[in-house]
């Protein structure tokens, strides 16, 4: 890296890694970082992986696993399991000290058995020293401690506003609006015209949890403080779900009871004018065969989750880490793994392959072409950049893995937007129930 | 040393054991150390990833004062006890049906039965579309016919969501019942009905008198049986709703499921697993003992 870059990059990562003080100092030491690993001799690996929200993704991963065994003679087995799968398989590799060498998992995962990993801040500082750095929003989820990383961050499944260009111009705006109440007033005019909004508020563990989070922060609400103390039942909370509360009847009938794919299905068939989703709406109509399905994509754009009061992004992703498992018997040829895939050789074509249905996280893939090849991929290019971590402004763990899989927040929102409860009492119920899980 | 063998080889009681020992084998490893395992844990705060330590009765206490929890066994009772006395109602009635000398017996018999067939995750996701907010052919039909003017929220309004898991599971157990039934209806021998109508008995009361008493040992098993895959139910749940909306249609099997898996706390899980048992064992102590006495069944008054 050239002198100059690295004086901006350090300029940009310490204006940026609030929170992590002690960044740009282990930057500077490892800026001229060198990689230097041999991979123990006879090693092969089992990897397993979620899979797959996009076809390309598993095909242009496996022709880089092809590459890597290949280059150094190290077989790869690679396991595919649907995302909400892994976390019970690592969690009984772990358990067992027996199962696959790497695994690649979602959220909070490495923080439930952190000693149970293989210390990979070598390979990170090589990447991020290499490659423009981690966003800050890595360190909670991989470097709990400040100093050690105990998984390599892969990224986030992005999730942005779409939404139907001539519905929103129909409703009186030329943008998508970039504040909370611009977003409520669009809703609003979608349900004047007869072209409504439409939000996840059943157990949907992606969608209604990744809008959710982002409502509540919005205002300033948040589960816990940076001591793991449960502070939900705030007036920030309540004004997030007074919003909710005016906001719930300008949606499409039924969201209540939404699961995941429900959003995708109304929005294709014609019935939905905007929801928060992952490209996977755009992609499907733009691949499609049918005319009509290929007329809409062109109407479907996408825009970066609105600011709320509180002044700063607040979306909330779906993330992605590789663990390393302390029992492998190959450490070695396992970094090697993970850095020869994070390196731009193999990883800018894997994240073209996934047609920007995972933003990695180091800044240098903000210049892949994906994101600039077609103008509607753009904001998702920015989805690790605009999120706060899982169990914000807390610390990662059981407790935070175990509220988010208790719906705590998304019944809470539910519970207000549909008036089953008042603001109040929906908070106060949060408050309880998150108590019990952050009790310790 | 081998005269005993060869004399251990003629003893029917060692020749027994040895033949049962693969069948317990499978029974011990299969059924009673996962059985044991999970009772256990669900007495220590085990977590995913984490061995846990004995505890006591802490999750119970602990769930107890759980509102969820609350509304899990809440629904999971009123779900149990709605879905059965339906299933029992419609089995019976299609059991009696079926029974009588109808054209294409056997082609009907094998089309009643087609629902139980079905895997549960499939019929499951068939009754979701059906009850799909957007797509539910049910509303679609009815607002064509003009008889309602907006979408039913089969699945987003509680009660309606109870009512709507219910009626699946309904579809789905109630052929176990007719099935079973019709099997018991069999073996009654024609001979009694024949006397019945000799001494002039009508249809009602053949079936009160002669027909009940004598099927009352197949209901109870029968009947056992659906009680305990009903309070067990966990696919039904898991592709119609997650347990939402609210949590309205939570089971306490989705809700073990939830907080063990997903959720990481692998002995409160279990904890919410070991509690249906004292409920399972009650529904089995019913069946056997409430509804096999033997005055009952002849159609007497219990002493």
């Amino acid at each position: 890296m050239s002198e100059f870059k690295r004086r901006k990059f350090l300029k940009t990562s310490a204006g940026v890694a609030a929170g992590a003080a002690v960044g740009p100092l282990i930057w500077v030491k490892d800026a001229n970082a060198q990689w230097k690993n041999v991979p123990e001799k006879g090693a092969h690996l089992r990897v397993l992986r979620w899979s797959r929200f996009v076809q390309g993704d598993i095909d242009q991963y496996m022709k880089n696993v092809a590459r890597f065994t290949e280059k150094y003679g190290i077989p790869v087995r690679i396991d595919n399991e649907g995302w909400e799968d892994v976390r019970p398989k690592a969690a009984v590799a772990a358990n067992t000290g027996a199962g696959p060498d790497i695994i690649l998992s979602t959220n909070d995962d490495a923080n439930l058995y952190p000693e149970k990993l293989v210390d990979v801040t070598d390979v990170c500082d090589y990447l991020g020293s290499k490659l423009g750095g981690f966003y800050p929003v890595c360190y909670p989820y991989l470097r709990p401690d400040g100093r050690h990383w105990i998984g390599v961050p892969l990224g986030v499944a992005g999730v942005c506003m779409v939404y139907r260009q001539s519905a929103i111009k129909a409703a009186g705006f030329d943008s998508f609006p970039k504040d909370f109440d611009g977003f409520l007033k669009l809703c609003k005019g979608l349900k004047e015209k007869g072209t409504p909004a439409g939000f996840a508020l059943g157990n949907a563990t992606g969608d209604a949890n990744t809008w959710c989070q982002w409502l509540v922060w919005g205002f300033g609400g948040k589960l816990v403080d940076t001591n793991n103390k449960v502070v939900i039942n705030s007036p920030e909370t309540i004004k997030a779900l007074e919003f909710a509360k005016e906001l719930y009847p300008t949606f499409v009938p039924g969201t209540l009871s939404w699961l995941d794919p429900s959003n995708n299905k109304a929005f294709l068939d014609g019935q939905l004018y905007l929801t928060n989703n992952g490209i996977s709406i755009y992609y499907a109509a733009e691949t499609s065969s049918d005319p009509k399905l290929k007329a809409m994509a062109a109407d479907i754009y996408h825009a970066n989750m609105p600011v709320g009061p509180i002044g700063h992004p607040t979306e909330f992703q779906l993330f992605f880490n590789q663990m390393i498992f302390k029992y492998t018997k190959y450490p070695k040829a396992a970094k090697e793994f993970l850095r020869f895939m994070m390196e731009p050789e193999q990883m800018d074509a894997w994240v073209q392959a996934s047609i920007g249905y995972v933003t990695p996280p180091l800044r240098y893939y903000e210049k892949n072409p994906i994101w600039t090849a077609d103008p509607k991929n753009t904001p998702y290019r920015d989805s690790m950049k605009n999120m706060l971590p899982s169990g914000y402004a807390g610390k990662m763990g059981y407790a935070s893995a175990g509220a988010l899989a208790d719906f705590i927040v998304v019944n809470m929102v539910a519970e207000a937007a549909s008036g089953s409860k008042s603001p109040q009492e929906a908070a106060e119920r949060a408050q309880k129930r998150a108590e019990r899980y952050y009790k310790v | 040393m081998a005269a005993l063998i060869s004399r251990l080889q003629d003893n029917r009681n060692v020749l027994g054991l040895v033949f049962l020992v693969p069948a317990a084998l499978l029974l011990l490893v299969f059924l009673t150390y996962p059985l044991g395992l999970g009772t256990w844990l669900g007495f220590t705060d085990a977590k995913i990833g984490r061995p846990g330590v004995w505890i006591g009765l802490e999750n119970f206490e602990y769930l107890w004062g759980d509102s969820v929890t609350r509304l899990a066994l809440f629904n999971t009772i009123f779900y149990t006890s709605v879905a059965s006395v339906i299933k029992f109602a419609l089995g019976l009635w299609l059991a009696v049906l079926l029974n009588k000398n109808l054209p294409f017996k056997a082609t009907l018999r094998a089309i009643v039965l087609l629902p139980f067939i079905v895997p549960t995750a499939l019929s499951a996701l068939a009754f979701w579309w059906i009850y799909d907010a957007q797509f539910s052919v049910i509303s679609w039909a009815l607002t064509r016919m003009g008889l309602i003017h907006q979408y039913i929220d089969f699945l987003g309004d509680p009660w309606n969501a109870r009512f709507s898991t219910i009626a699946a599971n309904v579809w789905r157990g109630v052929p176990f019942v007719a099935i079973t039934l019709l099997a018991g209806l069999q073996t009654i021998s024609p001979s009694y009905y024949e006397a019945a109508s000799l001494d002039g008995a009508s249809p009602w009361q053949q079936f009160r008198y002669v027909t009940l008493p004598l099927l009352t040992p197949i209901i109870a098993i029968v009947m056992t049986f659906s009680v305990l895959f009903t309070f067990t139910d966990f696919q039904l749940i898991y592709v119609l709703t997650r347990g939402g909306p609210l949590n309205a249609t939570h089971l306490m099997a989705t809700l073990s499921f939830q907080r063990a898996i997903p959720g990481g706390s692998l002995g409160e899980g279990a904890a919410i697993a070991t509690a249906m048992v004292p409920f399972l064992l009650a529904a089995i102590l019913v069946a056997y003992f409430g509804l096999q006495r033997r005055a009952w069944q002849q159609g007497g008054k219990d002493a």
